[in-house]
């Protein structure tokens, strides 16, 4: 927990140093949001074609994307700056990070703290907020916490991904290509209802790497919809152990990985 | 307060053999150092590149983890009490800076004292302190990319000894930086010995610095210690002569048939003559009072062995 208030402090102190260049923080917090809206925008060319993406109508698909989106923007806050991992095992800034009586990861979570990435979360929140004000949703208490816990265990899922996929590095030092592939990548195959792929993709976001628990599975169940493939209806209650789960086993990768660092130290 | 025995690190890398083919091989970087450093001692930690320095270091910090053999850091197993012991030692790198680029000093001071949870008050009595040795008090406020090398180095040193470390360890502390600087970290690093009694353990490229910090010298080639002791004991043994610089009032000729002494030059038609002879044979007041009975002396002086020389020779063993 100490550990966690040192995080927010660096944070801050970050914080505080790119708001000194505000017209470039604004420039850039804008840039993030526009990159968020890029996704966005080929779901309304694309719902202007067809009524329906893998049997969904565009609310459903609409709800899922800004799941999705808030997660993942949430985690490339949060954690994101995990990504400059590879420059600190080859420069060996990661020695001095290793030299710090402060668990490694929350050092290179606050390494490089960008809150101008609260850009993508803006525009995945102001979706969410229209999406929820025009449809008829049914809401009980427990739906209301699953609202607001599905964010923040999608964002928990995204951070066990980055965390995993850049723990690659230690063995591979230019690996970021393939980082951001599962990253960047997850990120977008989670904006779309899971029934628009194939089988064995399917599988593997599902039950693989944890993405249709980001926002498939509890955006069905807020909507009070059937799965088509299926899948049992308490599935959207799931994403929080789901969450919990991914976390464990990225800090079990992460583990691995700096213990085989500090087994050939470069 | 460091216990090292037999320690090694091999490390194993792969080597392209063929189109396709790789092999692996072992290569040694640290085979089977012991010594032993207590508390209060001065040590520097010189070698070739490549010799093993900065994988001993990182062996040492707990960075790495030793193949082979014991290491003891204040008491502790570095590798597997990491944190436990950075709270205890400090580490500079000439090379990594452990300062936040884009904030000024001050606060990467404040966000240390926060991860190393030192109390307020030590932290500041600390920072007063170095903060006056050092002279940071101009640019405390400036953010560190805008600070010079030397600026920055200061600062560094002062990161790590804000959690007051009984052992500190510097990896080419001075590399790259100008002469006044270096005399300045110098002599912060030799009075924090004496006043403080930190332990200091360097590595460098830079003699001067061991001459001027070090009671002690470790030299280690290919893994192995060449060499281990006083910079004076290891000067003697290695390079017992000595050269003797004679000038004569008047010019005089080669000086031959003294015992154990070898003419090393000649100069201005003999007015200076250079002569090297072995400490352990002869004395230098006694050869003086030969030569001046052959022609009067006007002055002479003793020219000890350059410490590169003395390294240089150490590496040739």
């Amino acid at each position: 927990m100490a550990d966690l208030a040192v995080y927010f402090r660096l944070a801050r102190a970050q914080v505080r140093g790119q708001l000194s260049y505000r017209g470039s923080f604004v420039m850039n917090c804008f840039g993030q949001a526009l990159a968020q809206g890029n996704d966005l925008l080929v779901i309304l060319v694309v719902f202007g074609r067809v009524a329906a993406l893998g049997g969904f109508d565009i609310t459903a698909v609409l709800l899922f994307y800004a799941l999705s989106g808030m997660s993942f923007g949430l985690a490339d806050m949060v954690v994101g700056s995990i990504e400059r991992l590879p420059t600190y095992v080859r420069t060996g800034a990661f020695d001095v990070v290793l030299m710090r009586p402060l668990a490694t990861l929350f050092q290179l979570f606050a390494g490089d703290f960008q809150l101008r990435r609260i850009g993508r979360v803006l525009t995945a929140f102001g979706t969410l907020v229209y999406v929820l004000s025009t449809t008829d949703i049914h809401w009980t208490p427990a739906k209301a916490l699953l609202l607001v816990l599905t964010p923040l265990a999608g964002a928990t899922i995204f951070a066990a991904i980055f965390v995993a996929a850049n723990s690659v590095s230690f063995w591979f030092v230019d690996s970021r290509e393939l980082a951001n592939a599962v990253t960047y990548g997850g990120s977008y195959l989670t904006s779309y209802p899971i029934t628009v792929y194939v089988g064995w993709l399917r599988t593997l976001m599902a039950y693989i790497v944890p993405g249709a628990f980001v926002a498939y599975y509890p955006g069905l169940t807020l909507l009070d919809r059937a799965d088509p493939l299926g899948g049992p209806s308490w599935l959207g209650w799931l994403d929080t152990p789901v969450a919990a789960l991914a976390a464990l086993v990225a800090g079990l990768i992460w583990r691995t990985a700096v213990r085989h660092y500090r087994g050939t130290g470069s | 307060m460091i216990e090292v025995s037999e320690l090694g690190r091999t490390f194993t890398v792969t080597r392209k053999a063929g189109r396709f083919r790789r092999t692996r091989q072992d290569v040694v970087a640290v085979g089977g150092v012991s010594f032993e450093v207590r508390a209060g001692e001065t040590v520097g930690y010189i070698g070739p590149n490549g010799a093993g320095k900065s994988t001993t270091i990182k062996m040492l910090t707990g960075i790495l983890v030793p193949t082979a053999g014991r290491v003891r850091v204040c008491g502790l197993d570095p590798s597997r009490q990491r944190a436990e012991l950075a709270r205890r030692i400090g580490v500079v790198f000439g090379q990594r800076s452990q300062l936040w680029w884009d904030l000024p000093l001050r606060e990467s001071f404040d966000l240390l004292r926060h991860i190393f949870r030192v109390p307020a008050g030590d932290h500041a009595k600390r920072l007063q302190e170095c903060a006056e040795l050092l002279g940071l008090h101009e640019f405390l406020d400036t953010p560190v990319r805008q600070l010079s090398l030397g600026q920055r180095m200061r600062g560094e040193v002062t990161a790590a000894l804000l959690h007051g470390p009984e052992l500190l360890v510097l990896d080419e502390p001075t590399i790259g930086l100008d002469l006044d600087s270096k005399e300045r970290l110098r002599e912060f690093l030799s009075e924090l010995n004496t006043t403080r009694g930190t332990t200091l353990l360097l590595t460098t490229h830079d003699l001067d610095d061991i001459e001027r910090l070090c009671r002690r010298m470790m030299v280690i080639d290919r893994g192995r210690v060449l060499a281990d002791g006083p910079l004076a004991e290891l000067r003697d043994e290695v390079t017992p002569e000595r050269v003797l610089v004679v000038d004569f009032e008047r010019p005089c000729e080669e000086l031959t048939g003294l015992p154990g002494v070898q003419t090393v030059k000649v100069e201005g038609g003999g007015l200076r003559q250079q002569l090297s002879f072995r400490r352990d044979t002869v004395t230098a007041a006694t050869l003086i009072s030969m030569i001046s009975q052959r022609s009067p002396v006007h002055d002479v002086a003793v020219i000890e062995p350059d410490i590169d020389d003395v390294v240089r020779q150490l590496y040739r063993r």
